[in-house]
C-alpha cells in the first residue's frame, strides 16, 4: 500500500528507477545471451530493483559500498548507464575503465566505491569510511556475505562507535543455491543488530521508504530486506518465476490502485525503449552490433 | 622526551621514540592511527603516543580481519591511517583487505588508498603464529610496497615517503629495533669473499657475523636491504656482489620461500652471480626454547658463510 505521504512525482520517480534497473538488466541479459559482449561473470538484480530504487530516494548523497551485485545501486543513485554498458563491454570508457566488469563497478560521481570480490569486505571498509568522513554511508550485502565473521565484527564496531552507516541486507534466502536455514538459525535483524535499530521487512518499496526515513536520523541502523531475485546468482539463467512474489508486478499493481496506471505504463514503455536504444547504440559504437 | 642523537638535519631519537613522534604529529594534523590493545604492553613498546580517540587514536575491536577493512575505509576517507598490528603473524587475518583492496584500488578504480601498516615482529617463545616477520606474504601482491626499517633515519625516510606517495605501505618492524638510536651503514671491503644482504633484525646478527668472520680471515661486504618491494638492485649492491669472490647471501627473518628468494633471484639476474638465502627454518615454531624457530643467529650466519666459501 502506497503511503499517503508520498507525492505523485515521488511515486513515479521510484517506479522510473525500478524500470531503469529492470530494463537495463533485461537488455544486459539479451546482449549476454546473444553473445554480443565478453563472457565475463555477470550478477543481475532483476526482481530486487526496489531496494536500491527506494533507498536512493531517501539517502541522496550518501556514500555507497556495494558488493558484486551492484548495477541496481549504480543506476538508482544516478550512475551513468552508458558508462556502465561500456564497462560491461570491457571498454576504457567504462565506469571502471574495463577493470570492474559487472562485479567491481564504481562511480565516483555518486560516491559509489568499487568492490574487490571478497564477500562482505564492503562492510568493514564502509564502516571505516563512515567513521573517517562522518558522512552518511550505506553498505549493501547479501544474506550470505552477512555471515562473514568480519562483517559481523564490523557491524558491531559501527554500533559501538555510532558510525553514520546504514547496513542493508538483500536477503533472498540463498547463498547461490544453499538455503539460509541450512546455513544458520539466526537472522540479521534480531541477532546482528548489536543494539542498533533494526528491521526485518520485505522489499515493498513504500515500506522501505518509510523505514528508510525513520532510520535516517538514527544511524547506525540495519535493515534486512527479504527479496526474490529472478535470475541466477551469476549469469542470466532463470529457474522459473520468483518463489514467493513478483515485486515488479506487485509494485505496478500498487501504483495502479493509487490511480497512476496510465502514467506508470508510459514511464515503463519509455524506459524500455530508451534503454534498449542506448544498449544498441553502445554496442554499435563498440563494433559489436 | 630526551633526544639521543643530533644530526645536521634534525634530531634523531630511538626508533620507538621516532615512531611515537611521527604518530603524534600525524594525529595532531588530523590523521588517524588504529589498532587493537594499543595501551597494552607499554603502548606497543612505547611507539604509540598516549592520546585518546578524540585525538584520532582508535582502539579497534578484536576482529582482526574487520580491522584491516576499517583501516582501508579510513584510507578511502583521506585519513592516511597508521594501522598498527602488534604481531606480524596476526597479518594472516589482517592482510585480506589491505592486499586485496588497498593494494589494488588504484589499478582497479584509479582511487588511491594509502594505508601505513605498522607490523611488529618479535621473536622468542611466542609460538607458531606470532613469531618473527611475515613480510613475504605482502610482497606477493601488486600495488603495495614493503619496507623493513631498523633505524630512526630509515623510519623517518619511510614515513616521508608514505606521506609524499599515495600507495599502501607495509612496514615490517621488529621490536629489537625500538631501542636503536644509531644508523647502520653498509660495509664494503676490498676483495671481499662474500656479500651479506640482511633484512630486518637479521641485520644486527649479520653485523656481528662480519666482525667474527673477519677474525678468521673471511672478509664480508654487508649491504642492508631496507626496501623489500619493489626491490631494485642498485649499482652499489651489484658492485659489492660482483666484487665478491663467492657471490652473496640474503639473510631474512621470514621463511626463505618468501621475499628473500625473490631478492636473491633479482640480484642473480642482474649480476650473474650466485646469491643464496638464509631465513627461518621450514618448520613451525614451538614454545619451548629448543623448539623455537628464530631468525638466523650469529652462529648460523657464520656457518652458512663458511659453507658457501667452503672454508
Amino acid at each position: 500500500m502506497i503511503s499517503g505521504s508520498l507525492t505523485t512525482e515521488e511515486i513515479l520517480e521510484i517506479f522510473r528507477k525500478i524500470c531503469l534497473i529492470r530494463y537495463f538488466e533485461l537488455n544486459l541479459k539479451r546482449v549476454y545471451d546473444a553473445g554480443l559482449m565478453p563472457r565475463i561473470p555477470i550478477y543481475l538484480s532483476v526482481g530486487q530493483e526496489t531496494i536500491a530504487a527506494s533507498l536512493s530516494m531517501i539517502y541522496k548523497g550518501a556514500s555507497l559500498f556495494g558488493q558484486h551485485r551492484g548495477h541496481g545501486i549504480y543506476l538508482a543513485f544516478g550512475g551513468n548507464p552508458a558508462q556502465l554498458i561500456d564497462e560491461l563491454l570491457g571498454l576504457p570508457t567504462g565506469c571502471a575503465g574495463g577493470m570492474g566488469g559487472s562485479a567491481s563497478i564504481q562511480c565516483p560521481e555518486i560516491k559509489m566505491f568499487g568492490h574487490d570480490g571478497l564477500m562482505g569486505t564492503q562492510v568493514p571498509i564502509g564502516v571505516g569510511y563512515a567513521i573517517g568522513t562522518g558522512q552518511t554511508t550505506i553498505t549493501f550485502m547479501g544474506d550470505a556475505s552477512a555471515e562473514e565473521g568480519y562483517v559481523l565484527g564490523a557491524i558491531g564496531y559501527a554500533a559501538t562507535k555510532k558510525a553514520p552507516i546504514l547496513f542493508v541486507v538483500c536477503d533472498n534466502g540463498l547463498s547461490i543455491l544453499t538455503k539460509k536455514d541450512v546455513r544458520r538459525n539466526w537472522n540479521m535483524a534480531d541477532h546482528a543488530g548489536f543494539g542498533m535499530i533494526t528491521m526485518d521487512m520485505t522489499d515493498d518499496p513504500w515500506e522501505i521508504i518509510r523505514i528508510g526515513k525513520l532510520f535516517k536520523d538514527q544511524l547506525p541502523a540495519l535493515i534486512n530486506i527479504r527479496t526474490n531475485r529472478e535470475l541466477w546468482h551469476a549469469g542470466t539463467g532463470r529457474d522459473g518465476e520468483p518463489n514467493e512474489f513478483n515485486r515488479f508486478n506487485v509494485t505496478k499493481n500498487d501504483i495502479a490502485i493509487a490511480g497512476l496506471k496510465i502514467e506508470a505504463d508510459i514511464i515503463e514503455k519509455e524506459i524500455e525503449a530508451s534503454i534498449e536504444a542506448l544498449w544498441n547504440q553502445r554496442l554499435q559504437l563498440a563494433g559489436r552490433l | 622526551m630526551e633526544s639521543k642523537i643530533t644530526t645536521g638535519r634534525e634530531t634523531i631519537m630511538t626508533v620507538a621514540e621516532t615512531i611515537r613522534e611521527i604518530t603524534k604529529k600525524h594525529l595532531l594534523s588530523g590523521g588517524v592511527a588504529l589498532g587493537q590493545c594499543l595501551t597494552a604492553v607499554g603502548w606497543v613498546g612505547g611507539t604509540v603516543p598516549e592520546l585518546t580517540e578524540q585525538d584520532g587514536l582508535m582502539e579497534l575491536s578484536m576482529d582482526d580481519t574487520a580491522g584491516g577493512g576499517i583501516a582501508v575505509g579510513l584510507a578511502l576517507a583521506g585519513k592516511r591511517p597508521i594501522y598498527i598490528v602488534r604481531y606480524q603473524g596476526f597479518q594472516w587475518f589482517n592482510a585480506a583487505m589491505i592486499v586485496n583492496y588497498a593494494a589494488k584500488s588504484k589499478d582497479m578504480w584509479g582511487i588511491h588508498c594509502p594505508v601505513f601498516v605498522r607490523s611488529v615482529a618479535m621473536e622468542g617463545s611466542i609460538g607458531p603464529v606470532a613469531s618473527s616477520s611475515h613480510h613475504g606474504m605482502f610482497t606477493r601482491m601488486p600495488g603495495i610496497e614493503v619496507v623493513a626499517p631498523m633505524t630512526p633515519a630509515e623510519y623517518v625516510s619511510t614515513w616521508e615517503y608514505f606521506m609524499s606517495h599515495d600507495v599502501p605501505i607495509y612496514v615490517s618492524e621488529h621490536r629489537k629495533s625500538f631501542p636503536i638510536d644509531y644508523e647502520l651503514p653498509h660495509i664494503i671491503k676490498p676483495k671481499a669473499d662474500i656479500t651479506l644482504f640482511p633484512i630486518s633484525v637479521g641485520r644486527l646478527n649479520a653485523l656481528e657475523a662480519v666482525k667474527e668472520l673477519e677474525k678468521e680471515g673471511i672478509t664480508c661486504n654487508l649491504v642492508h636491504i631496507i626496501k623489500l618491494k619493489p626491490f631494485v638492485p642498485s649499482n652499489f649492491m651489484l658492485k659489492a656482489l660482483t666484487d665478491s669472490t663467492h657471490g652473496g647471501v640474503v639473510i631474512d627473518t621470514d621463511f626463505e620461500n618468501g621475499v628473500s628468494k625473490c631478492i636473491a633471484h633479482d640480484l642473480m639476474l642482474a649480476s650473474d652471480r650466485k646469491v643464496h638465502t638464509l631465513g627461518l627454518k621450514e618448520r613451525a615454531a614451538g614454545f619451548a626454547p629448543h623448539l623455537d624457530n628464530l631468525p638466523p643467529s650469529l652462529e648460523e650466519i657464520i656457518e652458512k658463510v663458511k659453507e658457501l666459501i667452503k672454508k
